[in-house]
């Protein structure tokens, strides 16, 4: 372990040696392993990691909701208060070793280490108003009155800039947004002015450019209140936009720990530089991609959406009369799709680009507009009005991969039949030549012969993705839409899947549609991308040219918002929110 | 912590095992662990087969009158005795009893005759009769050495019939009751759920709404309602599979409700989306990709829907607008527990329902382990 | 929130007409009418059938007419006069004789759902939160006997036990003294003592079941983000608890008695039955046995609409307490 520690002042909590383990069957499974790590007031320590490293419990093991996980071994020192403004604690406590349910640990939570979560949506109580929930932590720790409570609440809302924060307090959690819920959670966090801010996974679940604000307000309120912040992430991207100092995770140890100009510059452990590479050769677009197209042109359109629409029904109030109010998810959508060619369909939630793979694929039907899918004889057919029997060969020509690894595999079939399935239902009735086949298409994938016996709970979700893979492959397509087919995946794993998708493309004269909220991934992957905004293409054209040069503003906004795995270029673009003209 | 979705045994052969390892085999795994399901089930199973060839278990006839027993209290079966000799004899056996009556208060009792025994043996000749309405037989599991002798292992009843053989031909009755009606409850509840849950629209919210009224309207006094229109002249057959009928006229609404929920569900997983991409018809989606992951769910509730036929049965029967004699159920049998005055003379006549008990307990272990079951990658459950 | 509640009351008036129907089809199932089955009986008595009475009362009770105007007519009468039709059995107006038994039936069936949710809600509590120790497991078995017992079953052996062990009656739901005495604080009393017995037999099942429900609606919430939230604000365990996975636990079981109310309805049938209480069932059970249809068809509506009420009272109150559902 590396330790070049500049700092000299004393830190606020030492984590010394620390071991959290959980009981299983099989004896102790340790998810922190003798973990050791310094947070200092006003500085960040950032725990970086994939899922599974421990991270998430550690930073529980600070609060004492460890559980059902048990301290084994270590100490969590709690260092007194080194600033005048703050409660006065009597001496250094040791944390590990308090009752988790006693009052002294009680005192502490919420009051000088305070946290948040990852599920903005889960994380707050669904039947009370935030109001309460935030008043409930004032007054558990200080003792002022009701009235005075919400007062504190509303300028806390305020600070965490929700719009009207007096009508906001009274309102559920279910009324916000995401981006809202998760400043009301930090509202709340901050109610007491902790002294550390355990921030879990905060922005992972919100849109990149909320991610974006909210990263941005976690810093002015850490300048402000001079808060120790620890901040857990897998993303390496956030790590260079926060950190002052990194701590890399890996099976339940601290295998590499620096400050973060240090270990992006010079990461010495092999395990932080693939995480390193993987976060930063997404930002570029990929050789493998631009060698190809050299080698072999892009040819004519094959896939010809025009004007597409799909619109669905939101509510009917009333009991006498229906009014139906009408939500465009995809508005007059256009785009060529050419032989050979990748096109990126990016967006934020809410954007409709995966509505537009569904409708793209037949999965749904478009209300509006053309599907037009020149077959290999050169034929145009509409696939627009085609019923399921109609579809039949374009489906076979125009396959689809899913988001969901874990949902898009028939648990009750084996990875064999799951491949077969579409060999055996295009005539292949020969059971020798479909086996031949899907162990031709698992090797093409890269999985052993022998998964074809398994079921798919025997595989990690970046195998099962390689299953659908085969699966999507399987009837010769010639086209592929991928929706959202890495997000799912850690970090280094999803590169490896793009790549493949790469190397196959070559072998088997694919294009791809490729759907993904990632702006990184799209220019690593396609030659053209289409930005997608409340259900409209707000700008499209050449990759590069759209990441390097935005002209429309929320592309602009979206591109800024995108945290550059760089920590000396964390200041070099300034964000700003795009808002819709009305 | 992140939840592991992989089997991650620490062997890699057992790795291998788990692997290649059928959903089918996951569930039985995982159902094995649940000692109470498993030793439920044996249970269960022990049941039907009394109720499968009721009448090799039964000593006697069940509808066979005796005058001289009436409420004969039970008799315990004794394995051995000392004869005259001072011997000790392995003879298994009851003791005679005989009806007196107190010559003051007139009291009739049973008393113990001194050195009067049935000796009993296992497979007994008997007249011969048909199992299953089919194959002749001219044995029973057990009965007297001496034919003509009557022991009354559950007592009798008002007209001296052995209670232990009419609770096993009411085995037959109240066991099939459900099975039966359960299958006709399905039948409806897939046909109803499934076209719910599959093609939405118009259907699904017409079917919930009938569903929706049918949970909210209490069933016993439309169930008598609708057993009190049988005209009482029917045939017990006729009758047996009207009140069949009419228990599952109600009861389908539960399955129904499950199985569209599921489908529901179901429909829109990505696997199954990819079915259809695959090419496969709406036939095969639901038969290939869909009905393998729901059959699980269906057992484990159609499990948990026996005993509550079972106890509607009983509690029909028990009211007199069921099964009616000669039938046999065991609701029939309570039917005669139903005064004060016959309990308080022969409490043995409860033992109907202990049995009841007993089965709709071991049915709900059942259900309950195999739902937990049915999902073979949840987390939760024992 | 009282558009919402205006909305589910106006939803509800469809199913009591299907309710009312399905009824009134009841009554009209056995074979023949009631008339037939009277002169039957009369001439099975050996006594004369007056064919003008019979003719008089077919077109009182309009039994000539199609099934539908028989229907219009039945339930005009009842929305309109309250006039159930008339008990062919006791020759008496059919409305007159059930109002006090109808009474007594939803006191039994309301104090039996207190009852349940009284001892269901702290146990299913206790239980989820101390899941698999020894005092869950009791509970649990417990339980499932309860679930696994007929209600009637309860009911024998109590009497049983009382009569044979105790000396003691308890059938009926007031003394000798008080059965035909007019309405006064002593007499409640009395019914109140009565009711006890009835109460736990009719809820022993609901009661088993809601713990269940209570238990497992708890395991789920017990877990859940905002609970870890809660106590990362420093609450201590117990205020926790009620405040934030009991609270919304809480939802769902509102919710239950929607299903449990006809549970109990249906329940408490068979138990009055047993116990000879004067409430509407075994009235009602003799008029279905002797095919006195109107008097029948009555009862089956009124139960049946006290369920409805039941999930009425369950909905709303849901609404209520659940700010989700409120608000869409």
């Amino acid at each position: 372990m590396t330790q070049t520690n500049t700092t000299t002042q004393t830190p606020i909590i030492s984590i010394r040696n620390l071991t959290t383990a959980f009981a299983t069957r099989d004896g102790d499974f340790n998810a922190v392993d003798d973990v050791s790590l310094d947070i200092h007031a006003g500085k960040t320590l950032c725990l970086v990691g994939e899922s599974g490293s421990g991270k998430s419990v550690l930073s529980r093991s600070l609060l004492r909701i460890e559980q059902p996980g048990l301290i084994r071994k270590g100490e969590i020192i709690l260092h007194p208060s080194q600033s005048a403004a703050r409660r006065v604690r009597p001496g250094a406590i040791d944390l590990a070793t308090l009752d988790v349910k006693g009052k002294t640990i009680r005192d502490i939570r919420g009051r000088d280490i305070a946290m948040i979560f990852q599920e903005p949506m889960s994380s707050l109580s669904p039947v009370h108003r935030i109001g309460s929930q935030i008043t409930e932590s004032i007054r558990l720790h200080e003792k002022i009155s009701k009235a005075d409570a919400r007062d504190k609440a509303v300028d806390l809302l305020k600070q965490v800039e929700i719009a009207s924060p007096e009508v906001a307090i009274d309102k559920y959690p279910f009324e916000f947004s995401g981006g809202m819920r998760q400043r009301a959670m930090i509202a709340l966090a901050l109610a007491c002015n902790p002294e550390i801010l355990v921030a879990d996974e905060p922005t992972t679940a919100l849109d990149v450019t909320i991610q974006a604000e909210i990263l941005d307000l976690l810093k002015d309120l850490q300048n402000r209140h001079q808060m120790a912040m620890l901040f857990i992430t897998h993303d390496m991207g956030v790590v260079a936009q926060i950190a002052d100092q990194v701590a890399v995770m890996r099976h339940g140890k601290v295998i590499e720990e620096n400050d973060v100009f240090t270990l992006f510059r010079e990461p010495q452990h092999s395990y932080t530089k693939t995480l390193l590479k993987a976060a930063q050769s997404s930002d570029t677009p990929s050789q493998r991609r631009t060698e190809m197209r050299a080698r072999r042109p892009i040819g004519q359109p094959i896939l010809r959406a025009v004007d597409l629409g799909k619109k669905f029904p939101l509510s009917s109030k009333g009991i006498f009369r229906k009014e139906v109010r009408w939500l465009h998810a995809v508005k007059d959508v256009s785009f060529d799709l050419h032989a050979g060619e990748n096109i990126g369909i990016v967006g934020e939630s809410g954007s409709g680009k995966t509505t537009l793979a569904r409708c793209i694929q037949r999965i749904v039907t478009a209300q509006s507009g053309q599907i037009l899918l020149t077959d290999a004889h050169g034929t145009e057919t509409d696939l627009v009005g085609l019923d399921d029997k109609a579809l039949l060969p374009h489906w076979r020509d125009m396959r689809m991969i899913f988001q969901d690894p874990f949902a898009s595999l028939n648990p009750r079939m084996t990875i064999s039949q799951i491949i077969a399935e579409p060999l055996l239902l295009s005539g292949m009735t020969s059971a020798t030549e479909r086996k031949e086949r899907v162990e031709e298409l698992l090797d093409l994938v890269g999985l052993p012969k022998s998964a074809g016996s398994r079921y798919p709970h025997a595989f990690s979700g970046g195998q099962r993705q390689r299953v659908s893979i085969a699966r999507a492959i399987a009837p010769k397509p010639r086209i592929i839409i991928a929706d959202e087919a890495t997000s799912a995946l850690d970090v280094s794993i999803r590169s490896r899947v793009m790549d493949l998708l790469l190397d196959l493309q070559e072998q088997l004269d694919l294009s791809y549609l490729f759907i993904s909220h990632d702006v990184g991934l799209v220019r690593y992957f396609c030659d053209r991308v289409l930005v997608m905004y409340k259900g409209e293409v707000v700008e499209s054209g050449e990759t590069e040219q759209i990441c390097t040069d935005p002209h429309h503003r929320y592309t602009q906004s979206l591109l800024s918002a995108v945290p550059v795995a760089d920590p000396t270029r964390r200041d070099a673009t300034t964000r700003f929110r795009y808002h819709a003209p009305t | 912590m992140e939840l592991q979705h992989t089997a991650t045994p620490s062997d890699p052969r057992a790795a291998d095992d788990v692997a290649e390892a059928s959903q089918a085999r996951l569930i039985w795994e995982k159902f094995r662990k649940h000692r109470v399901a498993l030793v439920s089930l044996y249970i269960v199973g022990a049941f039907y087969v009394v109720a499968l060839f009721a009448e090799f278990f039964q000593p006697f006839d069940p509808n066979l009158t005796s005058r001289t027993d009436v409420y004969h209290p039970p008799q315990m079966i004794r394995l051995t005795y000392v004869d005259d000799m001072g011997k000790r004899v392995f003879a298994p056996h009851v003791q005679k009893q005989k009806l007196t009556r107190d010559k003051l208060t007139l009291k009739a009792s049973y008393a113990p005759v001194e050195n009067e025994r049935v000796f009993l043996r296992l497979f007994p000749k008997v007249e011969t009769y048909k199992l299953v309405n089919l194959i002749p037989v001219n044995r029973t599991l057990f009965g007297p050495v001496n034919q003509g002798e009557r022991f009354y292992l559950f007592g009798s009843d008002r007209l001296g019939r052995d209670m232990f053989s009419r609770i096993v031909a009411g085995t037959r009755i109240s066991m099939s009751i459900g099975l039966v009606g359960v299958g006709m409850s399905l039948v409806l509840g897939l046909i109803i759920g499934g076209a719910a849950g599959y093609f939405g629209g118009w259907f699904d919210t017409a079917s919930s709404r009938v569903i929706e009224l049918m949970l909210s309207i209490p069933t016993i006094p439309i169930w008598l309602g609708l057993s009190a229109a049988l005209p009482p002249s029917l045939d017990p057959l006729t009758r047996y599979f009207m009140i069949t009928l009419i228990l599952s006229l109600i009861g389908w609404t539960e399955l129904a409700r499950v199985v569209r929920g599921r489908f529901m569900a179901m429909r829109s997983e990505d696997f199954v989306t990819a079915g259809r991409l695959d090419g496969a018809s709406p036939r095969r989606v639901i038969f290939r990709h869909m009905m393998p992951s729901l059959v699980s769910h269906i057992i484990a509730s159609v499990s948990l829907a026996i005993p509550v036929m079972i106890l509607a049965e009983t509690s029909l029967s028990f009211l007199g607008l069921g099964l009616m004699p000669p039938s046999i159920s065991w609701g029939v049998l309570l039917k005669e527990a139903q005064n004060i005055r016959s309990i308080a003379q022969a409490e043995w006549l409860f033992i109907p329902g202990g049995f009841v008990v007993v089965v709709v307990l071991a049915l709900n272990f059942l259900g309950d382990g195999l739902r937990d079951a049915a999902d073979p990658y949840s987390q939760h459950g024992a | 929130m009282l558009y919402y509640i205006f909305r589910r009351i106006v939803w509800s008036i469809p199913f009591f007409f299907a309710i009312s129907l399905f009824a009134f089809l009841i009554i009209q199932a056995p074979p023949g009418d009631y008339l037939t089955t009277y002169a039957a009986r009369l001439e099975a008595q050996g006594q004369v059938v007056d064919q003008a009475r019979l003719e008089t009362l077919r077109e009182r009770f309009a039994l000539g007419e199609p099934i539908l105007v028989q229907y219009f007519n039945w339930i005009s009468g009842i929305i309109t006069r309250g006039d159930f039709g008339i008990s062919f059995e006791f020759q008496q107006p059919v409305s007159e004789m059930i109002g006090q038994r109808m009474a007594l039936s939803v006191v039994l069936a309301t104090s039996t759902l207190f009852f349940t949710w009284a001892i269901a809600l702290p146990i299913g509590i206790y239980s989820a939160v101390r899941q698999y120790t020894a005092g869950d497991y009791f509970f649990s078995i417990l339980g499932f006997i309860g679930l696994a017992t007929p209600n009637f079953l309860i009911a024998l052996a109590l009497m049983y036990y009382g009569t044979v062990h105790l000396g003691a009656d308890v059938t009926g739901l007031f003394s000798p003294e008080y059965a035909n005495a007019p309405w006064s604080g002593a007499k409640v009393v009395d019914l109140l003592k009565h009711l006890i017995i009835p109460v736990v037999i009719v809820g022993t099942a609901s009661t088993a079941s809601l713990i269940r429900v209570m238990r497992a609606n708890l395991l789920d919430e017990l877990f859940k983000p905002y609970v870890v939230t809660a106590r990362a604000k420093g609450l201590s365990e117990f205020r926790l608890l009620m405040k934030y996975p009991v609270r919304i636990a809480l939802n769902p079981f509102v919710s239950t008695i929607g299903w449990a109310f006809p549970q109990i309805v249906s329940g408490s049938t068979i138990v009055a039955v047993v116990l000879s209480l004067p409430t509407a069932d075994p009235l009602m059970l003799d008029a279905l046995l002797s095919q006195d249809m109107y008097l029948a068809g009555a009862f089956i509506l009124l139960l049946s609409v006290l369920s409805i009420v039941g999930m009425l009272v369950s909905d709303i109150l849901l609404a209520l307490i659940d700010p989700r559902i409120r608000y869409t």
